[in-house]
């Protein structure tokens, strides 16, 4: 690409706006009336957009830098909600605890079993459905809205209506589970049917979302693409994997990424799932307590904020390390292709 | 894919106002002049929780009624687990709070000990010795600084039905039903056997969870879970060891339905009829029979507990921040004064915590249309009387209960016992290092 333009002097660096002289030789001097117009339009040209994009930082700085960098204080103390002003110097003792507490690894543990049982068959779903959608099918609107109703619905309503059809005794599950003759499952005090049962209620409300990513990714890929492969003699399968795949990967990546982030910070789901007690702390055992639910038990139920704020600290820096070992590994795969 | 976004919002959006309310609390102490006076009527806040009743019984029109000049703003929160976090941030933030707040019993103790500077004195109040002598003392300070009056006490029962103790062979008479188990919890739990032995239903259950069982018994006792001097005792209480070792002995034998008290499942259980009996607070019924519905009308009723035991209740007291204290102090006795006590028991069944309003014919009298016509009044107010005249608070005590209650789910499940008490006590002592 860079063969088309002319080399830069500085040598390929796109310096920002070199300091080129104003108006073309001077032509006599110029008054000091247009050098100041120079300036202002000079401003206007450079500085005008920092000026639009302001008022975002300045906001982002109040309630985001600034939350972050706080709580980041307040992890370095012992502080209680009911005593905010009495702090007690701690150091790095919050994350040094962190580290051999049992309850982290376990939520960390959860956070990740639940994450991948949720995001897999999510955007497989996903993109199979995706591919359905992408045939000319009639209603084709109808299907799409549908499928992004969920993803309309708020998080309480789902969760709660989803926490009564796993209901033990009375819940819509087991009845049709007992139908076919399977005994009633205890969905919620169990460890992998409490997982599974919350991971469903995100596997509903983020399918038709994805799909509907891909599928408009899916359109951008050229047609002809699909002519050229049937020619070929490529069937429907291998048209997907050849030409879909590749043409939506970027795609893809994407919402890997943002599965990855909402993953790690599951909270609303298992908390209505569990109700009460039992959703701060994940069920009786802790058997589905995720790291946002450990922030918040920390936080909101045992009003030790230095500690929730370590916590708080470790998921920020795990979605840092995770981004990162993507990178990697992104730049391995590609230097390899 | 962005999965919980409504979840990170709803997360980020707590975090955010929770530094916002520190920045605020940093910056500026108080609301300078919050108008107090609107159209000339003297403006005054409450922040409550749960179903106190001041609002639900029409109290606070009352109140208006008889004074012009005074307009009531009150702010109900559903969940008092909600309402206490908010309250603490707020006296954190010395800002946002209401000319009276609401303060529940397991919360009393944190707020005797750290907050008692931000509560005025209700000591002087006129008329104030009307209170079971223990009540008052859980919100007073060691100096004698009375942070709040009392609301209602939660002195229990035992609520059954008696459809299904008939079929089991058990009686269903409710002074019988008391004798089954007169003074002696592991009584209540002798007559579960003999249900789960006798009953033709087998999937019936004789009480909804082994936690309920446990808060009975140990509320029975001055002591629970700490000590006068604020010293963590659970491990070496013998009333913590009993009431523990009697719960997992009740679960063990599968008396029990696996349903904690208001938690997941236990108002399907109700409405569809799956145990047969179950603690009750004074406070309980209304919950009971709502949830339960028309249905099962008539086929519950109420039975002396086997021991005296308090469960619940709550104060409402006046912040030193606000700017109306006289009114809001007159409105505080007012609202806890023995004829109102007895009147919310009337609507709504919240127990007096006033010995003058437990005597009063419209308390001693009250009988239960649902629960067969059961004299109400007489249970709850003999139940009232047999409560330990002390009771040792302690900070952590409503969190200590909910791990207590884990605890006995975890048996529930099937774990040993050794190990769940083992694993109580380390979560105990984590929420309270």
């Amino acid at each position: 690409m860079a063969t088309s333009t002319p080399a830069a002097p500085t040598g390929g660096q796109p310096h920002p706006a070199s300091a080129a002289p104003p108006g073309k030789g001077g032509a006599g001097g110029g008054s000091s009336q247009q050098s100041r117009r120079n300036i202002i339009h000079r401003f206007d040209l450079k500085g005008m957009p920092y000026g639009f994009i302001a008022p975002f930082f300045l906001i982002f700085g109040a309630f985001g830098l600034y939350p972050l960098l706080y709580t980041f204080w307040i992890s370095l103390h012992r502080v209680e909600l009911s005593t905010m002003h009495t702090r007690e110097w701690r150091g790095l003792a919050n994350f040094t605890e962190l580290l051999k507490d049992d309850l982290f690894w376990n939520a960390l543990t959860n956070t990740f079993t639940i994450g991948v049982i949720s995001t897999v068959p999510q955007l497989l779903m996903a993109l199979g459905l995706a591919h359905l959608l992408n045939y000319r099918l009639r209603g084709s609107v109808f299907f799409r809205v549908a499928a992004l109703v969920p993803y309309a619905t708020s998080i309480g309503a789902a969760a709660l209506v989803f926490t009564m059809l796993f209901e033990r005794d009375f819940g819509m599950v087991n009845w049709a589970l007992g139908a076919v003759g399977i005994d009633g499952i205890d969905w919620s005090s169990e460890k992998w049917p409490a997982q599974f049962a919350i991971s469903t209620i995100v596997i509903w409300r983020w399918t038709g979302y994805n799909a509907l990513l891909y599928l408009a990714s899916m359109q951008a890929i050229p047609r002809d693409l699909y002519e050229a492969a049937a020619i070929d003699g490529a069937s429907r399968w291998q048209q997907f994997r050849t030409v879909t795949i590749p043409g939506i990967s970027a795609t893809i990546i994407f919402t890997i990424v943002l599965s990855t982030i909402g993953a790690t910070q599951l909270f609303g789901e298992p908390l209505i799932f569990g109700q009460g007690p039992n959703g701060v702390s994940g069920g009786a055992d802790n058997q589905y307590q995720t790291l946002g639910l450990l922030l918040y038990e920390e936080g909101w139920k045992n009003y030790q904020m230095g500690r929730a704020s370590a916590i708080a600290w470790a998921m920020f820096l795990i979605l840092i390390l995770i981004f990162v070992l993507q990178r990697v590994i992104g730049r391995v795969t590609s230097r390899k292709s | 894919m962005a999965r919980h976004r409504f979840g990170t919002t709803l997360a980020s959006a707590t975090a955010a106002a929770v530094s916002l309310a520190l920045v605020a609390g940093c910056s500026s102490g108080d609301d300078s002049d919050k108008a107090t006076a609107k159209d000339g009527k003297t403006v005054i806040t409450m922040g409550l929780f749960g179903v106190m009743g001041y609002k639900e019984s029409g109290l606070l029109d009352q109140y208006m009624k008889d004074h012009p000049d005074i307009k009531i703003e009150a702010e109900v929160a559903g969940d008092e687990q909600t309402y206490y976090t908010a309250l603490q941030t707020h006296l954190a933030a010395g800002s946002g709070l209401k000319d009276i707040q609401g303060i529940e019993i397991g919360r009393a103790k944190e707020v005797v000990d750290t907050q008692a500077d931000k509560f005025i004195d209700l000591s002087k109040t006129e008329g104030v010795d009307h209170f079971l002598p223990w009540k008052l003392s859980q919100v007073t300070t060691k100096d004698g600084k009375v942070l709040g009056l009392g609301t209602d006490i939660g002195p229990m029962a035992i609520c059954y039905r008696k459809d299904m103790f008939e079929q089991a062979g058990l009686p269903t008479d409710r002074e019988e039903v008391a004798k089954l188990w007169a003074g002696d919890w592991s009584k209540y739990v002798e007559a579960g056997r003999t249900f789960k032995k006798n009953s033709k239903d087998k999937k019936l259950a004789f009480v909804d969870a082994s936690s309920g069982l446990f808060n009975a018994m140990i509320y029975g006792d001055e002591k629970q879970f700490y000590d006068e001097d604020g010293k963590l005792i659970y491990q070496d209480n013998p009333v913590v060891q009993d009431a523990w070792n009697l719960a997992v002995s009740a679960a063990k034998d599968g008396l029990t339905a696996k349903l904690p008290q208001f938690q997941k499942g236990w108002d399907p259980g109700l409405a569809q009829s799956t145990f047969a009996s179950t603690v009750c607070p004074a406070w309980m019924l209304g919950h009971i029979s709502e949830k339960a519905g028309p249905a099962n009308k008539g086929k519950w009723d109420v039975a002396q507990a086997p021991k005296g035991a308090n469960w619940g209740g709550a104060f409402i007291g006046v912040t030193e921040q606000s700017k109306v204290k006289e009114e809001a102090q007159k409105l505080v006795s007012w609202l806890t004064a023995p004829e109102q006590q007895a009147f919310i028991f009337e609507k709504l069944g919240n127990l007096p915590s006033s010995k003058t309003a437990l005597d009063l014919p419209a308390v001693t009298s009250a009988k239960s249309e649902y629960f067969s016509g059961a004299p109400i009044g007489q249970i709850f107010g003999a139940a009232a009387k047999e409560i330990p005249n002390k009771q040792v608070l302690g900070r952590k005590d409503a969190a200590i209960k909910d791990a207590f209650s884990q605890g006995l789910q975890l048996v529930d499940r099937g774990k040993d016992a050794d190990e769940a008490w083992k694993t109580t006590d380390e979560r105990i002592k984590k929420l309270t290092r």
